[in-house]
């Protein structure tokens, strides 16, 4: 799984080479990235760790059901936030998902020019701090709400054995080394 | 493209060579000379040193990590002192660490860093150093970057001809600089003379862990032995260690000990010796000293004191000890990359020694002598004297080559590196240094494979080189570019402590095998929790054991109550991050100890005796997260005989 992390990694690269359209000189460790000088500020999310556990990233490139969502991550440029020291909580909407929303909003979100609404929507699902399903749980008992990355605060709801947030089920967890993935399935919007 | 800016570069340096008159070293700029320096050295963010060099802390007792050409200083290493930045020396894991026959010592003076060889090339497992004063040989992993090992070298004083390893790393060896009475015992200073022992000290490594272990002891007449080298190549199996105060003083040494024209590089055989001391040869002593060693899978270092240890009398071995007359107090004592040049540099001479191996051999087979030392057979002067550079300096120390048939010895009066050639001994450049320069390092200049590009110059006096800063500056080092015919210098950088030696390697050697993190299932430490879950804490008495837990951002538990004034609380902190470059730290107010830094998958203990009732905080000192400032937590202390009951707790529940 590691070897397809990486290759995946450096498909990335290579994607975000191809995509960028805002050229800008940025140093980076990674050899892949160091002849990558037409890429967009990729950060952390460049650096190549074959030994740490892996990051929220590189664990939603490696999960197929979450190809939508990585592409639009990769659209938003905003890799480097999910592989930050965080620690970030992400609900992860299934392609599936995504494939609900209404006819065309994916492709309308997907252009360059919506690239800010398409952060937004997606740092929608993030929230500081790492919250495992116990944690989620003990918020409903509290009666907290999450505070999601963009402001918002979302209610998390226990019924028998399931857990949503902001009316999205979750159904698997992930943990990652700087946090902790939850599968939803549905996007989470306003 | 970037071939062409080094074509253009080469270019402009040809040009500005061309034109220059002799200016290299002044210190304005030089319009296409200074850029074209600026640009060997300078090594753009985000892309990495060529080089690693291992820079010895002097009196901080530690070993400081730069990079090669950039000058950046990338980490320090705690060796011989106690180091509140990790908490080493001053965890309950690490504190055995510094533990001697003479008690818990903090601190120590760490002279001469040298990196594990095989076949007598640099292999990158381990690097050794010596501690001065209360002798000491360390070993740290260059996997890790951590100290692992600490032994004490008994009598031994002044422990400064050390830590040199043979070509395979079968031997660190120790010799001491004050010679003194072996055992010690109660006795006159002015008996010194025939009495005081000198013992050099030749340490076993095992090849599998590293671990050390004093396989005997040479008791040398009493002289101080300086400094020293292993033979390579043919002089494999010998040993070089230079020596002053021949005379035998014990005051004003400046004066006394620079009477005799010559004293000697003492040349030892130790394979002839390890066969004798395989073979039942040697005399078991009475000795205390302490053995340190650091397990990374407890990550806990234990110490044990020794009690014995194997000593050989020189006149008990005949034909392994011989010592080759050097004018004139000599300082350094290197071996080029052959073997069989024998350098000896007299510190009060204007020239410098070259012995040569085979010439010693000849000498030694035809009894060619002249008298001897305490039995100890001298050479001829004449029949082992290969050469003498004329270098023109003064003061001349040290000697490190490049591999291409090129020595090049510092000069401490003069402050200047001269360039000679060996065979020829002719100078072909010299170069001053900014100020009094000491060691000098070429990585891999002290084998048989030099990786010499650059020559690093370690100075003792740095004066107006930097911004002032009252009355101490950090030291001074300099580094040339020696690819050329001439050096060149490049660059300047402040040291941190003294910079006394130090040892270098190509960035490869060691870059792959830099460890990320410490698997958390592979946590042997016996107060490790395997997650979260098992946090807890338990009163055994006045003791208490608080199994804690980190992870991004947050302490398990976090509210702790129950603990009395009296009480010996242990934290023992399990870090349960598996993310490379994430330690949590911990520190408690009060507690008179430092702080710790645990590393990924780590587990690391902090003592705090409590002596005050109230709620005291503890938190994160390592800027781990985003939400780092909220990592932190509360222990209310309770008077010595209340009866509140022991709790611990997470966001208000049980754990």
């Amino acid at each position: 799984m590691k070897v397809k992390i990486l290759n995946s990694l450096t498909l990335l690269v290579l994607c975000a080479l191809i995509w960028s359209c805002n050229p800008q000189k940025e140093g980076d460790s990674s050899s892949e990235a160091s002849t990558g000088t037409d890429s967009h500020p990729m950060g952390q999310a460049s650096v190549v760790d074959e030994v740490s556990d892996p990051n929220i990233l590189q664990v939603a490139i490696s999960s197929e059901p979450h190809s939508t969502l990585v592409a639009g991550v990769q659209a938003a440029e905003i890799e480097h936030v999910l592989v930050n020291a965080g620690p970030l909580t992400v609900f992860a909407p299934v392609n599936a998902a995504f494939d609900a929303l209404p006819e065309g909003t994916l492709e309308n979100l997907l252009k360059p020019e919506n690239k800010e609404d398409l952060a937004t929507i997606i740092t929608r699902h993030a929230a500081p701090g790492s919250y495992d399903i116990d944690a989620l749980k003990r918020e409903a008992k509290k009666g907290r709400k999450l505070y999601m990355a963009t402001g918002d605060y979302l209610e998390v709801t226990v019924d028998g054995d399931d857990v949503s947030v902001g009316g999205a089920k979750i159904v698997g967890t992930v943990a990652a080394s700087n946090g902790i993935i939850h599968v939803i399935e549905k996007v989470i919007l306003p | 493209m970037k071939t062409n800016i080094i074509k253009n570069t080469l270019f402009i340096s040809a040009l500005a060579f061309l034109f220059s008159c002799g200016q290299a070293g002044d210190r304005g700029g030089n319009g296409a000379l200074s850029s074209n320096i600026a640009e060997k050295v300078y090594v753009a963010p985000g892309e990495r040193d060529e080089q690693y060099a291992f820079l010895s802390g002097g009196y901080s007792g530690n070993l400081t990590v730069y990079g090669l050409p950039s000058g950046r200083l990338f980490k320090e290493i705690p060796v011989f002192s106690q180091f509140p930045t990790s908490g080493y020396g001053y965890s309950e894991e690490t504190k055995p660490m510094l533990n001697t026959s003479f008690g818990f010592i903090p601190w120590d003076d760490l002279h001469h860093p040298d990196i594990s060889q095989t076949n007598g090339e640099l292999d990158g497992r381990w690097i050794f150093a010596n501690g001065n004063n209360t002798p000491r040989i360390a070993r740290i992993s260059l996997t890790t970057f951590e100290t692992e090992e600490i032994i004490e070298v008994p009598n031994s004083a002044g422990n400064h001809s050390s830590s040199f390893i043979t070509e395979n790393t079968e031997y660190v060896v120790a010799g001491t600089r004050f010679s003194v009475p072996v055992p010690q015992k109660d006795m006159p200073i002015s008996e010194y003379k025939a009495n005081f022992k000198g013992a050099l000290t030749f340490i076993a490594v095992d090849q599998e862990h590293g671990h050390l272990d004093i396989k005997f002891q040479l008791l040398m007449p009493g002289f101080n032995y300086d400094l020293s080298h292993p033979g390579r190549g043919k002089s494999h199996g010998w040993f070089f260690f230079s020596t002053y105060n021949t005379e035998e003083a014990n005051s004003l040494l400046e004066v006394n000990a620079s009477q005799n024209d010559k004293d000697f590089i003492a040349a030892i055989n130790w394979k002839k010796i390890e066969e004798y001391v395989n073979n039942g040869g040697g005399t078991k002593m009475p000795a205390k000293y302490a053995h340190n060693v650091y397990d990374e899978s407890t990550h806990t270092a234990t110490s044990t004191m020794k009690n014995e240890v194997l000593t050989v009398n020189p006149a008990d071995v005949p034909g392994a000890i011989y010592f080759l007359p050097t004018p004139k107090s000599p300082h350094g004592c290197d071996v080029d990359p052959s073997g069989q040049y024998i350098i000896g540099s007299g510190k009060l001479s204007a020239n410098i020694t070259v012995h040569s191996f085979d010439k010693m051999l000849a000498a030694i087979d035809a009894e060619k002598f002249d008298g001897d030392a305490y039995g100890i057979p001298i050479i001829n002067y004449d029949d082992v004297l290969a050469g003498s550079v004329q270098s023109g300096g003064l003061g001349p120390l040290h000697t490190e080559f490049d591999g291409k048939g090129n020595a090049y010895t510092t000069f401490f009066i003069s402050s200047e590196v001269v360039k000679w050639k060996l065979g020829t001994w002719e100078v072909v450049d010299r170069k001053p240094t900014y100020y009094s320069v000491g060691h000098l390092m070429i990585p891999g200049g002290n084998s048989r494979k030099p990786h010499g590009k650059y020559l690093v110059a370690m100075n003792k006096i740095t004066k107006d080189r930097y911004l002032p800063t009252g009355p101490e500056m950090e030291h001074s080092a300099q580094i040339y570019d020696i690819s050329g015919e001439k050096m060149e210098l490049l660059y300047d950088f402040p040291t941190h402590g003294e910079p006394h030696y130090a040892a270098g390697c190509d960035a490869d050697l060691l870059v792959n095998n830099s460890k990320k993190i410490y698997r958390i299932d592979e946590n042997n430490h016996p107060y490790a929790i395997k997650s979260p879950a098992e946090a807890r804490v338990e009163r055994d008495g006045k003791e208490v054991h608080i199994y804690m837990s980190t992870i991004r951002s947050h302490f398990t538990p976090d509210n702790i109550e129950g603990i009395k004034v009296g009480d010996k609380v242990y934290f023992h902190i399990t870090n349960h991050e598996q993310d490379f470059d994430v330690p949590h730290g911990f520190s408690m107010i009060g507690q008179r100890t430092s702080e710790i830094l645990v590393m990924p998958g780590q587990t690391k203990t902090s003592l705090w005796e409590p002596e005050r009732v109230g709620v005291w905080p503890f938190y994160c000192t390592d800027f781990c997260s985003a939400l780092h400032q909220e990592m932190q937590g509360y222990i209310r202390v309770s008077p010595a005989n209340s009866n509140i009951e022991l709790s611990y707790t997470l966001d208000g529940d049980d754990i």
